[in-house]
């Protein structure tokens, strides 16, 4: 794993470099690259409730954060779904789609118009859909937490992401396109890859013990996994420090083209104690004399791969366009300890949850492995499913919950352009804190973001869902009224001529065949018209019993 | 006649039984033809469910029962589920009501005769008492054994509970009891809004059976009418407020009635609403709702109107009516009204279309599960197979309905003018509706 990390401080004018790595491969198949991009910036937002430094932080961010009063803001788009088993545990998991977490400050009087205005203006800043985001797909009540009424999350998992978002979010960086890791950022090579992820973190850092005037630390991280050919000389002159990080736990064979001698650190990142070799790009030798920094890395073949110690999955079960089964997967990978996690499921209301079908076969410890489940059903078209549960694991184990669910037929309006392809359900989230045994180590500067305490939250995503709804016919709307109607005055018409007409004895006693005798005759006699129109003028009373 | 009931009654359950034990305990409660949204077992548990979790069960959009009739369905496999006992009560509730009302019918006919008020040459139109022994045994056996009511009860849809509350009524109706009549129809309106209709024709009986004439000027006939509204209207506020106190809200207004009368769920049925509504463009949704439910009530006046002296045909033109246009029918609620074809056997000669009406709902009753495969689990055709169904479905209890009020009207019409009519010049008539 490689990670350029530059950091950035607010007010400074030290020079940092950042470099580009190349990396060619021996060996076929080539386990996937993953790379890893992370900026950091601090600054403080509360001071005066006015911000004048723009030369670091872009302007449309913080006049936004200041004009809806957020006070924390998550924001990932993600191509691809990250494979826990089989790439190990990464640093910031995001689901696919667009995810949005906000938290509003108290003085905001209502919510639920800042949260609409702030995803449409978000959806202007990142060129994105974000303007789907509505109160189908906004759970209200997420969690348990005090003030969850200033809290508000969405994800979108139908939305792609593309060079058309790329830009945008390059244009944030301070360096914008033209120095530092602009020129990493090709898109064309970013999108061939399995696993996308671009998110910007915006968090609070208290400052005093209250938390009213805080530091707000911002964070964009680029998450990818692609092969580059780009070398990159030049680094964003005003990053304070930047640095290139290789993973070489697993493989510890790295060689550096340019003769850079690493330096080898340490850190501790969730549980695992990983190896780093770190090239200090402030540092003129690292780049040599080719003024570019390359590396070579060979793989082995992953043998020993540490298994993530939670991951999950999720399918869908069940045949037909009438019902299914919703199954998640967790997966407890620790030897010995069993620990709970929050399993957080919203699911659109098109999928009608039947809670009392939920199942969670009893394994040997524990005789129901679903503690406690915090409900909120979906209304029709107005709010979707929010589902928590505490699932206690056993260690070492799978534990399925199942739920089962009715596809509703929607309205011929509500159907996407695409009505077969499906409709996605967002990822579900399971989230655990886990203990570490791990000391903290005390020898990186970076610790702050390979943060090892005594015990760390962590969350993983599941697969989206895709599930196929039944579908009327798009192109009967008329045909549709018309039958429909036809029905109904078949009904009216039957039950008017009963109501308002009574029986009477016909007046004149043709018989039916005297009728067609007389008709053929009348063709015969057209041109005696008066004749005509008065045989025409008896037929209509003639006897025909009719509806 | 108690012997034959309960042998009956006997056969009905074990035919129930048996499917409760077999594996199509599981696949009929699935059926679309057979539950709606309105009174599916599974949304009665999952309300119930929902209760247990601590949410209000009207929170979501899955539960639309009044809740005081559900909670204690809520038994766990007791040896005969409530909705076989609600069918048996439905059959005995029906005899018992059929078999008075023929008594009534025979009594009124005979003053008529020996009045001397019907021509001579209808007498093969007079009812003999021969021929109305089995009629009420016919009308149990009618319902008991209708695929429809059978499939119904094997759902456990609460239909067999809204069946149930309406034969009562009925009951209570041709029994004369005006405050029980009352209470059974504020029950059958306070579940689905629909049995309203029967207001109009529950009263007409009462008051012929009190002897007092529909006459504007009549003190008397505005005397009864006020008591039995009041009545009525009395016991709907007395449960709709038991409802409130029960969860201490309101939201099972929105959540039963609302849902009634707006239609949100798509879900197919067997009527004509769903896929209308799933294919109706947006700008004249509410239009055509208060279209299609006006269409329900709306046939109560006049046809009030002309069968006043026959409230009884009136309740059976009027659950028919209720059947084919409600906004979620099922097959249950055709079964209801099923059940009374056999009391009007004496109209056998002078219906029309009989025979096309009966094989083309035995065709479309075989043909729902066909197509309901074939478009959601085969995917090899599309919602207007079901469609087609449905609407042919509905055409042919529309022409069965009308076919009955037809012979009904005729036989009323030879009864006052003579069975064989002659014209003028002494030929044989045929009679036309003019």
């Amino acid at each position: 794993m490689i990670l350029i990390s530059t950091y950035y401080e607010h007010g400074c004018d030290k020079v940092a470099h950042v470099s580009d790595t190349k990396k060619t491969l021996d060996d076929p198949p080539p386990p996937p690259e993953k790379d890893r991009f992370q900026e950091e910036l601090d600054t403080d937002f509360l001071r005066g409730n006015k911000v004048s430094h723009y030369q670091l932080f872009p302007k449309s961010l913080g006049q936004v954060i200041l004009k809806f009063s957020v006070s924390e803001l998550h924001i990932s788009f993600t191509q691809g779904y990250w494979r826990t088993m089989q790439w190990g545990q990464p640093f910031l998991l995001s689901p696919p789609g667009a995810e949005l977490w906000v938290w509003f400050q108290d003085t905001v009087t209502d919510v639920d118009i800042a949260w609409k205005e702030l995803t449409n203006v978000l959806s202007g800043i990142f060129c994105a859909s974000l303007n789907f985001i509505d109160s189908t797909n906004t759970p209200l009540g997420v969690g348990n937490v005090t003030d969850q009424r200033f809290l508000r999350s969405a994800v979108l998992p139908r939305e792609i992401v593309c060079t058309e978002n790329l830009t945008p979010w390059k244009k944030l960086l301070p360096c914008g396109a033209k120095t530092g890791l602009a020129v990493l950022m090709n898109s064309e090579k970013f999108f061939h890859s399995s696993f996308y992820s671009q998110a910007l973190h915006i968090t609070p850092v208290c400052q005093d013990w209250q938390c009213e005037r805080g530091l707000s630390s911002f964070k964009w991280s680029l998450f990818k996994m692609f092969s580059r050919t780009l070398l990159l000389t030049e680094a964003c002159p005003l990053a304070f420090s930047s640095k290139v990080y290789v993973d070489v736990t697993d493989n510890p064979q790295v060689s550096n083209l340019t003769l850079a001698t690493p330096l080898l650190s340490q850190a501790v990142v969730l549980e695992d104690r990983r190896t780093y070799s770190v090239y200090d790009l402030t540092n003129q030798a690292t780049f040599g004399q080719t003024r570019s920094l390359n590396m070579l890395l060979r793989w082995r073949a992953a043998e020993n791969m540490l298994r993530p110690l939670l991951h999950g999955e999720r399918y869908v079960a069940g045949y037909g366009l009438q019902k299914g089964e919703i199954h998640t997967l967790v997966y407890n990978h620790h030897t010995y300890r069993a620990f709970p996690v929050l399993l957080l499921d919203t699911v659109p209301w098109y999928l009608r949850l039947y809670i009392h079908t939920l199942t969670a076969p009893a394994s040997v410890a524990t005789t129901n492995p679903v503690s406690y489940i915090h409900y909120q059903p979906s209304k029709d078209r107005l709010q979707p499913h929010l589902l928590e549960m505490l699932v206690q694991l056993p260690p070492n184990s799978v534990t399925e919950v199942t739920v089962q669910f009715e596809r509703a037929l929607l309205k011929w309006t509500e159907y996407t352009p695409d009505p077969n392809h499906g409709f996605y359900v967002g990822s579900s989230v399971i989230s655990a804190l886990m203990h570490s045994v791990v000391a903290m180590d005390t020898n990186s500067t970076q610790e702050r973001r390979f943060s090892a305490e005594s015990s760390y939250f962590m969350w993983v995503y599941t697969e989206p869902l895709l599930v196929n709804l039944p579908t009327p016919d798009f192109s009967m709307p008329y045909n549709v009224i018309c039958l429909t109607c036809t029905v109904m005055a078949v009904g009216y018409g039957s039950l008017y001529k009963l109501l308002t007409r009574t029986f009477q004895v016909e007046e004149l006693g043709i018989r039916p065949f005297q009728c067609l005798l007389r008709r053929k005759q009348s063709i015969f006699c057209r041109f005696q018209w008066g004749e005509f129109t008065a045989r025409r003028g008896s037929r209509s009373q003639q006897a025909v019993i009719y509806l | 006649m108690a012997a034959p009931l309960t042998l009956l009654l006997i056969v009905a359950v074990t035919i129930r039984a048996v499917l409760f034990r077999s594996s199509l305990a599981e696949l009929i409660p699935e059926r679309v033809e057979v539950v709606s949204p309105l009174n599916a077992w599974k949304r009665v548990v999952e309300g119930l469910a929902l209760l247990d979790l601590g949410v209000s069960p009207y929170a979501g959009d899955v539960f639309h029962e009044v809740s005081p009739l559900s909670i204690p369905l809520n038994e766990s496999n007791p040896s005969i589920h409530p909705s076989i006992m609600a069918d048996a009560l439905t059959a005995v509730a029906l005899y018992l009501a059929v078999k008075d009302y023929n008594k009534t019918v025979f009594r009124k006919q005979k003053y008529a005769l020996e009045a001397e008020r019907y021509p001579l040459d209808c007498l093969e139109l007079i009812r003999t008492p021969k021929e109305m022994y089995y009629i009420p045994l016919k009308v149990a056996m009618f319902y008991l054994l209708n695929p429809f009511t059978i499939l119904s009860c094997v759902a456990k849809s609460t239909c067999g509970l809204n069946n149930a509350v309406i034969a009562l009524f009925i009951l209570c109706t041709v029994k004369g009891s005006s405050l029980m009549s009352a209470i059974f129809l504020a029950l059958a309106t306070y579940q689905s809004i629909y049995p309203l209709t029967l207001f109009a024709p529950a009263l007409l009986y009462l008051l012929q059976r009190l002897y007092i004439p529909v006459n504007w000027q009549r003190s008397s006939f505005w005397l009864f009418t006020t008591q039995y509204t009041f009545m009525y209207l009395g016991s709907l506020c007395v449960m709709v407020c038991l409802s409130f106190f029960l969860l201490s809200s309101w939201d099972f207004l929105s959540s039963v009635y609302g849902f009634i009368l707006s239609v949100p769920d798509l879900t197919p049925n067997i009527g004509l609403f769903w896929y209308f509504f799933a294919e109706m463009f947006e700008h004249f949704r509410l239009f055509f709702i208060c279209v299609f439910q006006i269409n329900v009530f709306f046939y109560t006046i006049p046809l009030s109107i002309k069968l006043k002296e026959h409230p009884i045909f009136l309740i059976f033109m009027q659950i028919a009516i209720i059947s084919i246009f409600k906004s979620y029918p099922t097959v249950g609620d055709i079964a209801l009204y099923m059940a009374f074809l056999p009391a009007w056997n004496h109209l056998y000669r002078f219906l029309r279309n009989i025979f096309l009406v009966s094989v083309v709902l035995l065709a479309c009753s075989a043909l729902f599960p066909v197509l309901w495969h074939l478009w959601i689990y085969a995917g090899s055709a599309n919602s207007n197979f079901y469609y087609a169904i449905t609407l042919l479905f509905n055409v042919a209890q529309i022409l069965l309905v009308s076919d009955y009020f037809y012979a009904y009207l005729r036989r009323e019409h030879h009864l006052t003018h003579g069975l064989y009519l002659k014209r003028k010049d002494g030929s044989e008539a045929t009679l036309v509706l003019k």
